[in-house]
């Protein structure tokens, strides 16, 4: 089973490894680029922990070879905020109205949010939670979540 | 989990993939967007010792529209295919059933020759393709072929295709004048699999009658099902004659094979589908009256 050599930029930095083909891009993305912003929840493409943008459209990191992302641009959670710490809007809504609470699904619904704003600034209620639908939080905490995503589209104010 | 090892190909024509598929054998997979493949990889329900990947074969992506047909490459993915102006015109109900597969992410990346050959039987698209009967082209070391929609779903995740048969494109008719087009499905969360869905393409004749019809329901089974046996029995009747929950109850009469799940027992998804038949029925004779 011959290993692959590949190339690819995340946040803006090229990373050059040699992976086994059936390395996942999300293991790939932990254990060979010590990114382990990226959580792992179901690994089947489930729970939407995983989420990362990759050549800008928001894919789910478990359901993608690290092969496959050869000669690719890749975002993570590392890569949102900006280089000098200060929060994306994104990032700084969900702390404004607790869009947290253990944080193990939130860099998988920062990505996602960060990729549907981005192509959707002014989105429905609706259109939030549709877009918000295909990521899992088992603190219950969707209420905060929503709430954030739409502070974060500057569309209504958060009922808080 | 983790998938088990393999071997990695990504060939840069449909013509050198499908003969390293051909020369590896039945120990090998093709793979495209890898939505519903990665998944099973990644529980070990299926294991390969070769992969070949599709994403350099150029000729397999795109939309065209060619006469009185759109051709979608086997490899445009489910998002392309839903952002389409083309397809939202020539085969509204393609547009339709986009935004109901999966989520968002799984559409970024999930193609529609992939969801077609997968076959699952909960499948938004292969029964848009049976409904539409639609036309899947194929590309073996053998040649070309073209194979109707009506053949080509022969199970539960199974089809006609060959071990060493690659889908290059479907083709679907351009929707004619006087058509109406819905989906409904039920889930229990938006983007799981259907408890039960239903799509209804209607044509009607100038005098307001029957010219086609075709109803397809979809999640009950190991595959989608066009109830033809009504379809016949409406072709040529009055539109504005048929109630709703007649033909509904028709269509689920004749619906075989429903299993128990975990969605509920045979008669809660049996009142669903009816529920379902009877939703898109009455939205599609809204749309092909009304326009």
């Amino acid at each position: 089973m011959a290993d692959v050599d590949i190339e690819v930029r995340i946040n803006g930095t090229s990373f050059r490894r040699t992976v086994p083909p059936r390395l996942t891009l999300a293991d790939f993305l932990r254990v060979d680029c010590g990114l382990t912003g990226t959580h792992l929840g179901c690994e089947h493409g489930v729970c939407g922990a995983c989420t990362v943008m990759l050549d800008g459209e928001a894919v789910r990191a478990c359901l993608v070879f690290a092969v496959q992302a050869d000669g690719s641009e890749i975002t993570t959670i590392e890569g949102i905020a900006e280089p000098d710490g200060t929060l994306s809007p994104v990032q700084a809504a969900f702390r404004d109205h607790h869009g947290l609470q253990c944080g193990f699904c939130t860099p998988g619904f920062v990505v996602t949010a960060s990729a549907f704003l981005r192509d959707n600034p002014s989105p429905t209620d609706d259109e939030i939670r549709e877009a918000l639908s295909g990521n899992i939080c088992r603190c219950t905490g969707y209420q905060g979540i929503i709430a954030a995503v739409k502070a974060a589209a500057g569309t209504v104010a958060a009922d808080d | 989990m983790k998938p088990a090892a393999f071997d990695y190909h990504a060939p840069a024509t449909a013509e050198e993939a499908v003969a390293l598929i051909s020369e590896l054998g039945d120990e090998a997979k093709f793979i495209a967007g890898g939505q519903s493949l990665m998944p099973m990889l990644n529980l070990r329900l299926a294991v390969f010792e070769h992969l070949v990947d599709l994403r350099r074969v150029q000729t397999l992506r795109g939309i065209e529209v060619r006469g009185d047909s759109v051709w979608i490459g086997a490899g445009t993915t489910h998002s392309t295919v839903g952002r389409s102006e083309q397809i939202r015109t020539a085969v509204p109900l393609l547009s339709r059933a986009t935004p109901l597969i999966g989520h968002f992410q799984i559409r970024n990346r999930g193609t529609i020759g992939g969801s077609i050959a997968h076959a699952d039987g909960a499948g938004e698209y292969p029964a848009v393709a049976l409904t539409l009967d639609a036309e899947i082209e194929t590309l073996s070391p053998g040649g070309t072929r073209t194979i109707p929609a009506s053949q080509f779903f022969t199970g539960m995740w199974s089809t006609d295709l060959a071990e060493d048969e690659l889908i290059t494109g479907i083709t679907f008719p351009v929707a004619p004048a006087r058509s109406g087009y819905a989906i409904e499905e039920f889930t229990r969360r938006s983007g799981d699999f259907a408890v039960a869905g239903a799509l209804v393409a209607l044509t009607l004749a100038e005098d307001s009658t029957i010219e086609r019809c075709a109803i397809t329901t979809f999640g009950l089974g190991p595959t989608a099902t066009r109830a033809t046996v009504v379809e016949q029995a409406l072709t040529g009747g009055a539109v504005a004659e048929q109630d709703p929950e007649m033909v509904a109850r028709d269509v689920l009469a004749g619906v075989e094979s429903i299993s128990e799940d975990l969605h509920g027992p045979v008669e809660y998804r049996k009142r669903v589908g009816t529920a379902m038949v009877a939703r898109a029925w009455q939205r599609a004779v809204e749309e092909a009256t009304h326009g």
